[in-house]
């Protein structure tokens, strides 16, 4: 860094970003344990757990991606499914590289587009102004470390944990997970219709024998493309997809 | 297929999807999606796809089907009245515990 670098207000740099990413740290700390976990629990060897950990970075991905390992489900099924799951990641990077710095060469791109969650997703895009590279590296320091450590504590942890505690933090990924989708549900009907919608058909695939035949990878793209292109027909959103 | 071959294929074939969903649009692509439908699909994707993951899986992530459904009613209280994700998780777990300890004391 230049000495005129420094002087400059408005420079945000890597300790910056290390600072953004302890909340997001921490946050990842509790769930990747529990990903460490439900993994062990499913018959999932716990080195896959942290590999999988350590190269995917991203909690709903994983789970179902444990989900289809532990059903022996095919190759083209955990394509499409990581594919389908993780799409939005696509508009996130999109979004994402509309806001990065002159300086932000096409091989740090390469090399930080690997952690770009939602949560990092959302702190990044929330900073003024443009990002630079040593901002990014600094902001997903910590959550990356966090994400793996967790994951690695919760797979050797879980089998010296009294069965009581393993199964209620088995709960703790899904909490998560609804403590994303419902909030905005009460302020969006659309996203409201398209959680009953993506809820309602995963329901019925699990429960009619006659659906039997749909694996767990599998039923999570059929819930999701349905009701999401539903959701975009009959609820358009008006304004907020120019900020998008 | 070796179990082991299998597994490492599995989490290569996760990891390197993943990767190119998050690296091709930020590397590459410079122009703006413009179609509504297709912004507007990809902005409801990931509320399909967590609710479609937490139903039903959520009521067979504990030991009983009780105990898990009473850990989903306080996630679902909490997350109602829009606590953080850590407490919507912690206390989950908590109503899960709690379920099965008084089944347990209760069942003798």
């Amino acid at each position: 860094m230049t000495k005129r670098e420094i002087t400059l207000k408005n420079t945000i740099g890597f300790i910056d970003g290390v600072k953004d990413g302890v909340p997001i740290a921490l946050g990842y700390l509790s769930v990747s344990f529990t990903f460490g976990i439900t993994a062990v629990n499913m018959g999932i060897p716990p080195i896959t757990a942290i590999l999988i950990s350590l190269t995917n970075v991203t909690s709903a991905g994983q789970v179902a991606g444990i989900g289809i390992i532990a059903t022996h489900g095919g190759f083209a099924e955990m394509a499409l499914a990581q594919l389908i799951i993780n799409m939005r990641y696509a508009l996130m990077s999109l979004s994402l590289s509309q806001k990065l710095d002159e300086k932000y060469t096409l091989f740090h791109r390469i090399v930080t587009s690997f952690c770009v969650t939602d949560e990092v997703f959302a702190v990044a895009s929330g900073k003024s102004g443009d990002i630079p590279a040593r901002y990014m590296y600094g902001l997903i320091t910590l959550p990356y470390l966090f994400w793996s450590g967790g994951t690695a504590v919760g797979a050797f942890l879980g089998s010296i944990l009294p069965d009581m505690i393993k199964s209620a933090l088995g709960i703790a990924i899904y909490g998560m997970f609804i403590a994303i989708f419902l909030p905005p549900s009460k302020k969006s009907q659309g996203v409201m219709c398209v959680v009953i919608m993506a809820a309602a058909l995963s329901w019925f695939i699990y429960y009619l024998p006659a659906l039997d035949f749909i694996s767990s990878g599998i039923s999570i793209i059929i819930c999701t493309v349905i009701a999401a292109a539903l959701g975009a027909l009959i609820f358009p959103r008006k304004e907020a997809a120019e900020n998008e | 297929m070796s179990e082991a071959l299998y597994l490492f294929i599995s989490v290569a074939v996760m990891a390197l999807v993943t990767y190119l969903i998050r690296m091709l649009p930020l590397s590459l692509f410079r122009k703006k999606i413009k179609s509504r439908f297709v912004l507007d699909f990809l902005y409801y994707v990931p509320y399909a796809v967590l609710a479609a993951m937490t139903i039903p899986a959520v009521f067979y992530s504990s030991n009983s089907i009780i105990s898990a459904a009473a850990g989903f009613l306080v996630a679902a209280v909490l997350a109602f009245f829009e606590r953080g994700l850590l407490t919507v998780a912690v206390c989950a777990c908590g109503g899960v515990f709690l379920t099965e300890l008084a089944m347990r004391l209760l069942g003798g």
